[in-house]
C-alpha cells in the first residue's frame, strides 16, 4: 500500500511539473527552483508534512520534499538552538543529499566523459 | 561610386568569380541524413581523434580547407584570403584553424549566416581584383554549440518542438576569378531585422522575416523572379521559420513556395532523427550549400540558385538579460551562366 | 519587412510551433516519476528494517537516491531518461544529482577547478540558493512568532 501511495502522489507532482514545462517557457532550472521553494513555503504552511506523512516517499522524493526537509530542519534548529539554529538546521537536515551529489559528480566526472546525443 | 551596385543592397559582380572547389565534413548524424551521398566525408565519430569538441570543430574547418584545396589541385600558397567564422565565442574554431593553415585570414561572426556572408565577402574581393584566389569556410559542431549555448549534454531535459539541431560540420568553397562555374553572380547583404522574439527554442522566428527582407530586396534590386532561380535555399530557418517565410514571402507579393527549401529541412530525417524543426548552425548551409547545392550545380541538375544564410545574432548574455534575437540574412546568386 | 507589428508577429510564430504531446509527455511523467519515487519507498522500508531512526533513513534515502541518479548521468542514461520523462526525472532528487553531475562531467576540459568545481552548481546552485535562502527566513518568521521555546 505504501508503494502504491509512493507512485501516485510522487507521479502527480511530476505531472505538476510537467504541465508547468510545457505551457509556460519556465525552464528546467526555474522549475527546481519553484518546486523547492514551494516545498518550503508548503512546509511552513503545514500543507505539506500531512503529505509527507501520507505518501512518505511519494511526497519526500520530489524536490519540493528537499524544501520540505529544509523547512523541518530550520523550524527544528530554531526550537533547539534559537536564532542559530534557523541558519544550521536547514542544510543539517539536508547534508546528506547535498555532500553526495558533490562527491559522486565529482567522481563521476572524473571517471566518465559526456557523450553526444543521438 | 559604387559603379557595380544595382538597388539597395545588392552588388552585382562584373568578373564573377568561379567557384572552382568545395568540401564538406559532416559529423555521424548528418551522415545518416537523407543527404548522406552529397557529402565528401562523413565522421563516425563527433570527436575525430581531437580531445575536445571544440578542437574537433577546428580540425573540420581545417581538413575542409584542405580537402577542397586538393580537389582543386591548389595548395595554401595559392590562397589569398581565408574568410571564415563559427558560432563559439571569439570564432576560436576559425582561428584555430587559421593558425595550422598559412592563408592571410579574416574571421567572421554572422551566426549561422556566415557562409553566405563569406561567399559574399570572398566574391566581392575577386571580382573586386584584391585577390585571385579565396577560400570561405564555415562550420559548427552539435555538443560544442549544445555547451555554449543550452544544457550539459547530460542533462536530461526536453526539447521543445520549435528548437533545432546544431548541424556538425564544415563546408569550404575556393573562389577564382578563372574557371568554368559555378559562378557568384550577385550579392545581396542584409540587414538586421529583429522581430522581437525572445524564445531561444524558435529561431526560425526569429530570423524568418530578415530571410524576407533580404530575398524581397534581392528581387527589387536585380529585377529576378522566383521563377528566374532553379533552388532559393535558406541556411537554417527549420521547419516553422520555412513556413513563416513562405508566407510572409506571399504578403510581399512573391510567391517562392515552388522553389524554395531550407537547409536545416533538407539535412534531417525529422521523425527519424527527432530533431524536430530541423537542422541549424553555420555549418548547416555550410555543407548543404558544398555537398548538395554544388554537386547538382555541376551535374546540371540545378542551373541558378540564391543561397540564403540566416542567422540569429544573439548570445547567452543577451536572452538572460531579456534581449529579442535579432535576424540576419545574407544571399548570394550561384548561376552556371554568366549574363 | 517595415510595418512588421512586433506583438502580432509573436502570436503568428507561437502558432507555427506544433503543440508537445501533452498526453504522451504527462503519461511519461507520472509513470517514471512515480517509479523513482517508489524505489525511493522501498529504500526507506529496507533502512527502516536494518534500524535506522526516521534523520537517518531521510538523509540515507536521498543519499543513495543521489548516487542512482549521478550513477545514471554517469553512464549516459539520465539524459535519455529525461528525453522521455521530461519532470517525471527533473523533478525527483535524481534529477537534482544529474543537475549537478551533467555540467561537472561536461566542463571537465576546462580543468578540475574551473571546470569540474567551477560548473557543478551552475543548474543546482540556484535551488540551493532558494531553498536554502526560504527556509532561513521561515526559521526566523517562527523564531519571531514565539516558536523557539
Amino acid at each position: 500500500m505504501d508503494y502504491l501511495k509512493a507512485f501516485v502522489i510522487g507521479g502527480i507532482i511530476c505531472v505538476i511539473g510537467q504541465i508547468l514545462m510545457d505551457t509556460t517557457k519556465l525552464t528546467p532550472a526555474h522549475i527546481l527552483v519553484i518546486f523547492v521553494t514551494s516545498g518550503v513555503i508548503l512546509t511552513a504552511v503545514g500543507i505539506y508534512e500531512p503529505l509527507i506523512k501520507y505518501a512518505e516517499a511519494g511526497a519526500s522524493v520530489p524536490l519540493p520534499g528537499f524544501g520540505y526537509a529544509l523547512c523541518k530542519g530550520a523550524t527544528e534548529g530554531v526550537k533547539k538552538n534559537g536564532l542559530i539554529g534557523a541558519f544550521t538546521g536547514g542544510l543539517e537536515a539536508t547534508a546528506g543529499g547535498v555532500a553526495g551529489a558533490i562527491i559522486f559528480g565529482y567522481i563521476m566526472s572524473v571517471v566518465s566523459n559526456p557523450k553526444t546525443k543521438d | 561610386m559604387g559603379l557595380k551596385r544595382v538597388g539597395n543592397q545588392t552588388v552585382k559582380l562584373e568578373n564573377p568569380p568561379s567557384i572552382i572547389s568545395t568540401a564538406s565534413i559532416v559529423g555521424p548524424k548528418e551522415g545518416q541524413g537523407p543527404l548522406k551521398e552529397y557529402f565528401d566525408m562523413i565522421l563516425e565519430d563527433d570527436l575525430w581523434g581531437t580531445e575536445s569538441w571544440e578542437k574537433c570543430e577546428s580540425k573540420l574547418q581545417e581538413e575542409a580547407v584542405r580537402m577542397a584545396l586538393t580537389n582543386a589541385a591548389l595548395s595554401e600558397s595559392d590562397i589569398n584570403y581565408l574568410f571564415s567564422g563559427d558560432l563559439l565565442n571569439q570564432i576560436i574554431s576559425s582561428s584555430y584553424c587559421a593558425r595550422q593553415l598559412s592563408i592571410p585570414y579574416f574571421g567572421l561572426y554572422g551566426a549561422c549566416s556566415t557562409m553566405a556572408e563569406s561567399l559574399s565577402l570572398g566574391a566581392m574581393t575577386v571580382d573586386g581584383g584584391f585577390a585571385e584566389k579565396v577560400a570561405c569556410v564555415t562550420s559548427s559542431h552539435f555538443s560544442s554549440a549544445e555547451r555554449q549555448f543550452r544544457y550539459p549534454l547530460e542533462f536530461g531535459n526536453q526539447r521543445s518542438f520549435s528548437a533545432q539541431w546544431t548541424v556538425t560540420g564544415a563546408g569550404a568553397a575556393i573562389l577564382s576569378s578563372s574557371g568554368e562555374g559555378p559562378f557568384i553572380t550577385y550579392v545581396t547583404t542584409g540587414k538586421v531585422i529583429d522581430p522581437g522574439i525572445k524564445d531561444v527554442n524558435n529561431m526560425g522566428a526569429a530570423m524568418a522575416p530578415a530571410a524576407v527582407d533580404t530575398i524581397s530586396n534581392h528581387f527589387k534590386d536585380t529585377g529576378y523572379n522566383p521563377d528566374d532561380y532553379d533552388l532559393i535555399i535558406t541556411g537554417d530557418l527549420g521547419s516553422v521559420g520555412k513556413a513563416i517565410t513562405s508566407d510572409l514571402m506571399k504578403e510581399q507579393g512573391y510567391d517562392i513556395s515552388e522553389v524554395f527549401n531550407d537547409s536545416g529541412v533538407k539535412i534531417f530525417y525529422h521523425e527519424e532523427q527527432d530533431t524536430h524543426s530541423g537542422g541549424s548552425g553555420c555549418g548547416c548551409s555550410a555543407v548543404v550549400f558544398a555537398g548538395y547545392v554544388y554537386k547538382e550545380l555541376l551535374k546540371g541538375s540545378l542551373n541558378k540558385v540564391l543561397l540564403i544564410s540566416t542567422g540569429a545574432l544573439h548570445s547567452s548574455v543577451s536572452t538572460q538579460q531579456g534581449e529579442s534575437i535579432p535576424g540576419i540574412a545574407h544571399a548570394v546568386t550561384i548561376s552556371n551562366s554568366i549574363e | 519587412m517595415d510595418r512588421l507589428n512586433k506583438k502580432e508577429y509573436e502570436k503568428y510564430a507561437e502558432k507555427k510551433i506544433p503543440k508537445p504531446t501533452y498526453f504522451k509527455n504527462i503519461f511519461w511523467a507520472f509513470i517514471v516519476g512515480g517509479l523513482i519515487c517508489t524505489i525511493g519507498q522501498l529504500i526507506r522500508n529496507w533502512l527502516f528494517s536494518r534500524g535506522l531512526n526516521e534523520k537517518q533513513v531521510a538523509a540515507g534515502t536521498s543519499i543513495m537516491l543521489v548516487f542512482m541518479g549521478s550513477f545514471l548521468t554517469g553512464i549516459g542514461v539520465y539524459d535519455r531518461l529525461g528525453k522521455v520523462a521530461g519532470a517525471g526525472s527533473t523533478v525527483p532528487i535524481t534529477g537534482f544529482a544529474n543537475s549537478i553531475v551533467s555540467p561537472a562531467m561536461e566542463h571537465k576540459r576546462e580543468g578540475y577547478v574551473f571546470g569540474v568545481a567551477a560548473k557543478m552548481f551552475t543548474i543546482a546552485g540556484p535551488v540551493l540558493v532558494y531553498g536554502v535562502g526560504s527556509s532561513i527566513l521561515v526559521g526566523i518568521i517562527y523564531l519571531l512568532f514565539g516558536g523557539g521555546r
